[in-house]
């Protein structure tokens, strides 16, 4: 592997990271929002 | 990027903050509930990463800090400088959107309080550091009890001042095997400025209102007796074992067994402590 690939593999790791974390933050959010509408009713 | 956040300091943090959270005569919704501790978790990262980020070259000339991400070089300054502010301000978001405002102050205060009163103006300059600095490490469990009530009450006052008493023997007990360490890279604590023996009449001394704060919340009605049973029994071998330290007069790490024992059970201790008031407050 050359110096590009391992850069380029890296990146693509860092954005799969960076994918699955606002993925989490997303189910967050809507999870807290249902839950704050919950106690709400 | 994970060591970033000292994740085993967090634990700590995260479970004292559930702990106080679960103590609340309040039921809390499991995802708001979720969200709080997250968000503590979070917070006491963010803390963490600028604490490093400030402290690289002290954590350069320690032993026991020389591996962590910036003095090893893995990591650039600037990256762990917005890393931490980035993630601090998010957990005091997500906590005031989740739980309430008066969390989100607590939590934003507790971040503020470490790097800014603990880290960059007392680590450095006074043997009292993490005397009023061990304020930082005792916010947890008051955010995670507003975090599901909305107000402060006496009980999770007690549950800081225990923390608040407990970091000054948990930190000298450490520092007195490591104070070469300490020595080296200039920092002032107890054992380089006031000497071995100083240090361990302090422990013992401040073992006692540990103790006392520890026992406050059933002696005060606020707790059962599942939780004064066991909170005064830790406390008791708290302070036998401080007693060990007291009497210890090795001056070299090598005959510090008794400060290293304590050092451990401290942590246990803690642990315990809060895990006992859980239990007491669901179990019975």
């Amino acid at each position: 592997m050359n110096e590009d690939e391992v850069i380029r593999a890296k990146q693509a790791a860092r954005a799969k990271v960076l994918a699955l974390i606002l993925g989490a933050f997303v189910v967050l959010m809507f999870a807290i929002t249902i839950a704050k509408m919950s106690i709400n009713q | 990027m994970l060591a970033l956040t000292k994740p085993r300091v967090m634990s700590l943090v995260v479970f004292t903050g559930l702990c106080g959270l679960l103590a609340a005569p309040v039921p809390v919704h499991p995802v708001l509930g979720f969200a709080a501790v997250l968000c503590i978790a979070l917070g006491a990262g963010a803390a963490g990463a600028l604490n490093q980020w400030y402290e690289a070259d002290l954590d350069a000339k320690m032993k026991r800090t020389a591996k962590r991400p910036l003095p090893a070089g893995r990591m650039d300054p600037q990256t762990a400088l917005h890393f931490g502010v980035g993630l601090a301000v998010f957990s005091v978001v997500l906590m005031d959107l989740a739980a309430n405002h008066l969390a989100a102050a607590i939590l934003a205060v507790s971040i503020l309080f470490y790097v800014l009163v603990y880290t960059v103006w007392l680590k450095r300059r006074t043997a009292q550091n993490i005397v009023i600095g061990g304020a930082a490490g005792a916010f947890p469990p008051l955010i995670g009890w507003v975090a599901a009530t909305g107000d402060v009450s006496a009980l999770p006052i007690l549950l800081f001042a225990i923390i608040f008493l407990w970091t000054p023997p948990h930190f000298w007990a450490l520092s007195l095997f490591v104070r070469s360490d300490y020595a080296a890279a200039g920092v002032p604590m107890l054992p380089v400025v006031a000497g071995v023996q100083a240090t361990r009449r302090q422990i013992a001394l401040y073992t006692l209102p540990m103790s006392a704060a520890a026992v406050a919340p059933w002696a005060m009605g606020l707790t059962g007796w599942v939780y004064g049973a066991i909170a005064s029994t830790l406390s008791l071998l708290f302070i036998v074992l401080s007693l060990t330290v007291l009497a210890n007069r090795a001056t070299e790490p090598a005959g510090m067994a008794p400060e290293k024992r304590l050092f451990a059970y401290s942590i246990l201790y803690l642990f315990a402590l809060f895990g006992a008031l859980v239990v007491d407050r669901w179990a019975l």
